[in-house]
């Protein structure tokens, strides 16, 4: 362009206008509404067809929401109430039911003062997945820590705790906290332990006994230790055997001598008192604990190259996957006591867990095959070509790389499995939706009261799955190595 | 090289300690210890099982399902009645399982599709408003929604009679009446009848038959019209007109049906305390398939938006580019991709709706778990047999959907060189 200058053409101009501002139909608010709301008829279609189902929802629901009434002692106390406030044929909302039965939506029939069993076993929850969950960021693991530390014992405090176990909470915290900061691995011990304490919190009973169970695995590692060649199969033999032998014969035992010597001892609680969101959580997370590994392993034996292991693995994912959640639940409540030896009556929430777990491993399982398979080759070979065996090169290179690739996936199948912690009402346990809602409607004072519990136990579920979905987009973004 | 230095190596004698060393022999050693073990806890399970029932004097027969069942079932595809046998009455159960689950997969896939697309729309508040409905759905565990939309119908519809009169309501867009026992819709009735096809006790109507029939022929008449408009381009370079035979094959045939046969929509009419004309559908119905239908529709929703968002836009830029109209660019270049995504985790919802029907016992809809799982062991007190049978029912209709998804994987696979 150089050589047309002033000096060469008629006319060129050499200095600028002032810059105009842009029409105002293309700036700020207006523009904005252009682009987005009206851009198109088809797009001013949509807008005024959105703009009647937020008026129509709005027009529906705001009446009812803003003539509701929290406290009443039945339906019909709270009839004449919003009749004698707003009218006749006026209708309202009734949520003095959620004021008088929360406690029942949240706990089903446990034992009133015992409540703050669970609340602490929730708190001692956040400490046991911090090391697992929020392993990457210090700061959100203090404000998690802390957070949770400081409701739960808020709530404890509420809950007429004994003060033992409020000292205790205390004390636990602060040592996660302390551990937190200076030996962040060391605090797998908590995860470690974790599920003993909450059986025993939860179920009550002696804390010896669950103590010893867990007791066996250091027998196990003992003798691993011990014998010389270590990591050799008669050691791991070994280990087994003295493990097995001690769950078998000498746990229960030294767990009663270790009880008449130190009573720890809490009011045991049947687990037919188990209801409301307890038992969902319950049932959700050792099903979401324990379907993770077996997913793994089930995905791993399914891309073996032994052929035995896969088929056998392929025969119970797809017999699984086949099938309703709600048959494998009548399975567990019907149809168990005839595959198990005679006389075996063991706890239904048990019995439930189980099946939940085997039910989630396997879609688990299909998650984590899809993230193998998604692997590069290459990542293969290069743990081969660094002479890694099989578990070792599953371990340090294969499965990281794998379970980051299926967070979405994983996440997923866990909210719906603790979505699907509903169906125990129809096998008649008390989950918060049918049992627990059924047991309060069969109370003459509530009778027919339907919208109230299924909005207040749909909004904690929904609170629930979409932090789960969100932690999971969180997860994903930090693990993310790609395009940093 | 390595051939050589091998094949002069003696290999060293078997030993026995090579079953646990040696990496050849491993696997082996292994697969022969899993196979055991699970052979014994399947031998464990059927030992369990055999002592159990003799302890208790049973047996493990099907012949009860050739017995009387004695119950009814409020909805029925093909005739029942409580004479039958439980057979047909599991049959039944089945029947209706399938019926829920094909309209709920068609519905959701419609309300999924359309959400999924609007969620990308440049409308924001529209886009707002299906995100919300997405998280809400999928955030909320079905038995929810299944007992809230159930509640809708039986709480808030009013009773038949308060369609009566001159205070009356009128029918929702003037042909259907929900109510709070059953929703009636209208019927399509044929002035002259060509009859029905008569199967033993069950009947099917002919005008189904030719309607079906020719749906099948224009759909091959159309594949063959395509095809050789394909073959006309390559040779001419010319594409002929293709899109007003296509919609004449699917247009004319149900209209002629319409004026031959003399059909009209049977509109249902209040009888005293009840409809009468039209078709009274269920609640119990209306309440899981519309569940369903939302709920599965939110996951297909999110299918369908990132099955879109994997296509990338140079993918429509370079279509432009070429000369190809909208329409041929959606055919040809994106939905062949995006389809490859979309289709194996939406066959997986469709079997997630399938087996979620079986929710259908919290409102009492009498599906294969309602009769065979339900009544039927209850009343024989077979509920081996009975659970066993179901969930092999289940399991079978699990795999020939999977098995039809496996099939249209391979043929839409990216064709690798």
């Amino acid at each position: 362009m150089s050589e047309i200058h002033a000096q060469s053409v008629p006319y060129v101009r050499d200095t600028m206008l002032p810059p105009a501002a842009p029409p105002s139909r293309q700036t700020g608010v207006v523009r904005w509404l252009r682009m987005n709301l009206f851009s198109g008829w088809f797009n001013t279609v949509l807008t005024i067809l959105g703009i009647g189902i937020i008026w129509f929802l709005f027009h529906h629901f705001w009446p009812w929401l803003s003539h509701s009434v929290w406290k009443a002692d039945s339906v019909q106390q709270c009839r004449e109430i919003i009749a004698a406030r707003w009218g006749e044929g006026a209708t309202g909302g009734c949520f003095a039911v959620i004021r008088e039965r929360w406690h029942q939506y949240l706990f089903g029939f446990y034992p009133r003062a015992g409540y703050w069993r669970p609340i602490m076993t929730m708190g001692l929850l956040f400490i046991a997945i911090t090391p697992v969950l929020f392993s990457v960021s210090p700061a959100i693991r203090r404000w998690v820590l802390a957070a949770t530390g400081l409701i739960t014992i808020l709530l404890m405090g509420v809950a007429e705790t004994p003060d033992w176990s409020v000292i205790l909470m205390w004390a636990l915290f602060g040592i996660a906290l302390l551990m937190a900061e200076y030996a962040p691995r060391r605090l797998f011990i908590f995860t470690v332990l974790y599920p003993v304490v909450a059986i025993w919190l939860l179920w009550g009973g002696s804390l010896w006994y669950p103590l010893m169970l867990l007791a066996g695995f250091a027998v196990g590692y003992g003798v691993i230790r011990a014998v010389p060649p270590r990591r050799s199969g008669l050691a791991t033999f070994l280990a087994i055997a003295a493990a097995v032998i001690w769950w078998l014969f000498l746990a229960e035992p030294v767990s009663g001598l270790l009880q008449d010597m130190a009573a720890m001892r809490l009011m045991p609680v049947d687990s037919n008192d188990f209801g409301g969101f307890l038992l969902a959580v319950v049932i959700g997370v050792s099903g979401i604990a324990m379907s993770l590994p077996l997913g793994i392993v089930l995905a791993l034996a399914r891309r073996s190259d032994m052929f035995l292991v896969h088929i056998f693995s392929v025969i119970f994912i797809e017999f699984i996957r086949g099938v309703p959640l709600i048959t494998l639940l009548f399975v567990a409540s019907l149809l168990l006591n005839y595959f198990l030896p005679p006389g075996t009556n063991f706890d239904i929430i048990l019995r439930v867990i189980i099946m939940v777990t085997i039910f989630a491993a396997a879609y688990m399982a299909e998650v984590i095959r899809g993230g193998l398979a998604a692997l590069p080759r290459g990542q293969y070979e290069a743990a081969d070509s660094l002479g890694l065996n099989y578990w070792q090169a599953q371990r340090l290179i294969i499965l990281p790389q794998a379970l980051k690739i299926s967070i979405p996936g994983i996440v997923g199948t866990f909210i719906g499995m603790f979505k699907d912690t509903t169906l125990v009402g129809l096998i008649g346990l008390f989950d918060p939706l049918k049992g627990i809602s059924d047991f309060v409607r069969s109370n003459f004072a509530w009778k027919g009261i339907y919208w109230e519990p299924f909005i207040f136990v749909g909004l904690i579920f929904f609170v629930i799955c979409f932090s789960m979905s969100r932690y999971s987009m969180y997860l994903e973004r930090r693990l993310s190595r790609e395009n940093r | 090289m390595i051939d050589r230095a091998s094949a002069g190596r003696q290999d060293p004698p078997f030993r026995l300690s090579m079953l646990i060393y040696d990496k050849r022999y491993r696997s082996l050693t292994f697969q022969v210890i899993v196979f055991i073990l699970v052979m014994s806890l399947v031998w464990w399970l059927i030992n369990n099982t055999i002592t159990n029932l003799a302890n208790l004097g049973k047996d493990i027969d099907f012949g009860f399902l050739f017995s009387r069942a004695g119950y009814d079932i409020p909805q029925q595809v093909i005739p029942y009645n409580s004479d039958d046998t439980h057979f047909r009455a599991a049959l039944i159960g089945l029947l209706n399982t399938l019926l829920v689950s094909f309209l709920g997969c068609i519905a959701a896939t419609i309300v999924g599709v359309t959400v999924g697309v609007l969620r990308l729309s440049n409308n924001w508040l529209f886009a707002r408003l299906m995100t919300i409905y997405v998280e809400i759905f999928r955030n909320i565990p079905l038995l929810l929604w299944i007992l809230i939309i159930f509640a809708v119908f039986t709480e808030i519809t009013p009773a038949p009679r308060a369609y009566r009169g001159e205070e009356g309501i009128d029918l929702f867009l003037g042909m259907v009446a929900p109510t709070n026992r059953y929703t009636a819709i209208p019927a399509i009735i044929a002035a002259r009848s060509p009859g029905a096809l008569e199967l033993g006790r069950i009947a099917i109507p002919w005008l189904a038959i030719i309607f079906i029939g020719l749906l099948v022929a224009a759909v091959m008449l159309r594949r063959a019209i395509n095809a050789r408009a394909s073959r006309i381009q390559e040779r001419t370079g010319q594409r002929p007109v293709t899109w007003p035979v296509n919609l004449a094959l699917f247009v004319v045939p149900p209209i002629a049906l319409w004026i031959i046969f003399g059909l009209y929509l049977e509109i249902p009419q209040l009888a005293g305390f009840n409809f009468s004309g039209g078709i009274s559908v269920d609640n119990s119905f209306v309440a899981l398939w519309l569940a369903l239908t939302l709920y599965t529709g939110a996951f297909i929703a999110e299918i369908v938006r990132a099955g879109i968002l994997s296509v990338s836009k140079g993918q429509s830029e370079a279509a432009f580019a070429l000369g190809l109209r909208p329409n041929r660019t959606m055919n040809l270049v994106i939905l062949p991709q995006a389809l490859r995504v979309i289709v194996p985790p939406l066959i997986s919802q469709y079997l997630n709706l399938t087996k979620n029907s079986s929710l259908a016992i919290a409102v009492g809809y009498m599906d294969l778990r309602g009769t065979l799982g339900g009544t039927t062991a209850n009343q024989t007190g077979r509920e081996l047999e009975s659970i066993l049978l179901m969930m092999l029912v289940y399991l079978a209709i699990s795999l020939l959907i999977s098995g039809a998804m496996n099939i249209y994987n391979s043929r839409v696979r990216l064709k690798e060189r």
